[in-house]
């Protein structure tokens, strides 16, 4: 009886849609799912976990306000079921504990993980090396294969039925204490969670010609907006934006680059996504050798041309 | 204050790299290194503290005798000294194989605070920082853009999915830095000058045996080759078409 522990991130008591695929790729290769969760609105997102994959829930009242407590926390259920593997959505929040759960466990980590397998009674990861610019598959000779894993790569896990849930107190021996959350804008997804990335470079002259990448991602209205180094470096976007080997890597369905020339170092933060579309004025661009779809000319004339489109098609919707 | 920095020698960003005859390790010969890029805001992040409250920043790096080079930039860039801990074998080492090997420098060293870049760029894991800090017992903040420190206490912001987290801590910590926390500065020919002169020690050490194992290391598949669709505006609709009805994303 194999059992994994995952960590489940909720917000307002709606699990994170990374959450739902980490569980979705537990369940594929474990017989019990054991799925953590904390914060406001945890016992409403618990009942729905069962749906999705969990076993069992244990929710952990009070956790979530100090990353080194709730490392202990989540490290305790791990140890407490036996459990082979610990995972979490490779997110801002699962990237930060999964190490410390890790460590507290006596074990590595395996970060962004876009594969989990089982060869014979062990699981087997795979992972990218240098941005993706290698993909290496590895086991672990350590006592708990812990991991975390990229968003929009694993199917959401469903069909399960209910699962038994429990409640645990959480740690009060604090280190670090998170004390204010300055939220973002409503309605700014962010790049490494979009559906949709529409993603601006150098191509695209100054700063204030952005607005056309900012109108093609709003006429989606699941977009986000991205940027490559080069125009971050020169200040036109905020480094939260920036896409590839010193940005995030995103996998989008849909990946729209605008006036990016398609560096190795961009590229590496991109390729994964399932649809590529590349608008630039240089035929040569290494963009285009990526690109599902690529089309060649002057960007204040297509983009403009091509939110107008979405727009119809998204009224017609 | 004692200020550890903790820097790696990675392939540069550039580096195309290739995979050995064993299928599982990476074809060394003809890479290039650079320090991994946000090792060099940790370094620069310690110095601005070091000017601004006084104390030493003392570089640690778990690499090989190689590395000096990199080593003697940070010395350049106003670090007090370099310990190099030698590891030829550095570049295969999983991350808790690192992060004990480091944690126990950073214990020889007394240091009140340890800043590691938020990723290092070869092997992309982002855990070594946080699990030096759960070895030691210590506070750590990760992926920090804002960072303030004064008797014995911090205050750090991050960027998560959610907003800007603000974190309250006591010291000793170690903190992740993330782009936007500082610029690293140029060295400048004093700087490099005043290297020369700066202690950069090497110490030999007993590095774990690795958990992680390779079992396969490839390229990623080529992606399916793509189609111009046209030029200019005109191609819109041909694009709208194969995005609905090919790709089926729209």
């Amino acid at each position: 009886m194999s059992t994994i522990v995952v960590h489940v991130e909720q917000v307002g008591g709606a699990p994170r849609r990374a959450s739902l695929e980490t569980l979705g790729a537990a369940r594929a290769v474990c017989d019990t799912v054991v799925a953590t969760i904390c914060g406001d609105g945890a016992a409403n997102a618990a009942s729905g976990l069962g749906a999705h994959g969990a076993n069992k829930v244990v929710v952990i009242e009070g956790a979530g306000t100090s990353p080194d407590a709730l490392a202990k926390d989540l490290a305790a259920v791990v140890k407490e079921h036996g459990a082979t593997a610990f995972l979490v959505g490779a997110t801002s929040g699962g990237r930060d504990v999964a190490p410390r759960v890790a460590a507290l466990l006596d074990s590595t980590l395996f970060s962004d993980c876009i594969a989990l397998d089982k060869s014979g009674d062990a699981l087997v990861v795979r992972r990218p090396w240098l941005a993706g610019k290698l993909l290496a598959d590895m086991r672990t000779e350590g006592p708990v294969l812990c991991a975390t894993l990229r968003r929009n790569t694993f199917q959401p896990g469903a069909g399960g039925g209910d699962a038994e849930i429990v409640h645990a107190d959480a740690n009060t021996d604090f280190l670090a204490v998170l004390k204010d959350v300055a939220a973002k804008a409503a309605d700014k997804l962010d790049v490494s969670e979009a559906a949709v990335v529409v993603s601006g470079g150098r191509g695209l002259g100054e700063a204030e010609n952005f607005k056309i990448v900012e109108d093609l991602a709003a006429a989606f209205g699941d977009a986000a907006v991205g940027a490559s180094r080069a125009v971050v470096d020169m200040g036109w976007r905020p480094h939260g934006e920036q896409v590839g080997q010193t940005g995030k890597t995103v996998a989008p369905q849909l990946y729209i680059a605008i006036g990016i020339s398609g560096a190795i170092q961009h590229l590496a933060g991109m390729k994964t996504s399932k649809v590529i579309v590349a608008i630039n004025k240089d035929a040569d661009a290494p963009i285009f050798k990526v690109a599902d779809y690529g089309i060649v000319g002057d960007a204040f004339e297509i983009v403009p041309a091509l939110t107008e489109a979405v727009k119809a098609v998204k009224a017609e919707a | 204050m004692k200020i550890v920095a903790c820097v790696k020698r990675v392939p540069t960003t550039e580096a195309q790299p290739v995979v050995s005859g064993d299928g599982t390790s990476l074809d060394q010969s003809g890479l290039q290194y650079m320090l991994s890029f946000y090792d060099e805001i940790a370094v620069e992040k310690a110095v601005q503290i070091k000017e601004s409250v006084g104390g030493e920043v003392i570089v640690v790096s778990l690499g090989p005798t190689d590395g000096s080079k990199e080593m003697r930039e940070c010395l350049a860039k106003g670090a007090d000294r370099v310990v190099l801990a030698k590891d030829e074998e550095w570049q295969s080492r999983d991350a808790r194989a690192t992060a004990v090997a480091l944690a126990a420098q950073i214990t020889a060293q007394g240091a009140d605070m340890a800043l590691f870049g938020r990723v290092a760029t070869d092997r992309d894991n982002a855990a070594v920082g946080p699990m030096v800090a759960t070895l030691l017992g210590w506070a750590c903040v990760t992926d920090v853009i804002e960072l303030d420190v004064a008797d014995g206490k911090g205050v750090a912001k991050r960027e998560s999915e959610a907003g800007i987290e603000t974190y309250e801590f006591s010291l000793p910590a170690v903190i992740t830095c993330q782009k936007g926390l500082a610029e690293p500065r140029y060295a400048g020919l004093k700087g490099i000058m005043a290297a020369k002169k700066k202690p950069l020690d090497e110490v030999d050490v007993t590095v774990e045996a690795n958990q992680a194992q390779v079992v396969k290391l490839s390229p990623p598949p080529a992606r399916a080759e793509g189609r111009i669709i046209g030029e200019g505006a005109a191609a819109v609709p041909a694009l709208m078409d194969a995005l609905r009805n090919e790709a089926k994303v729209l």
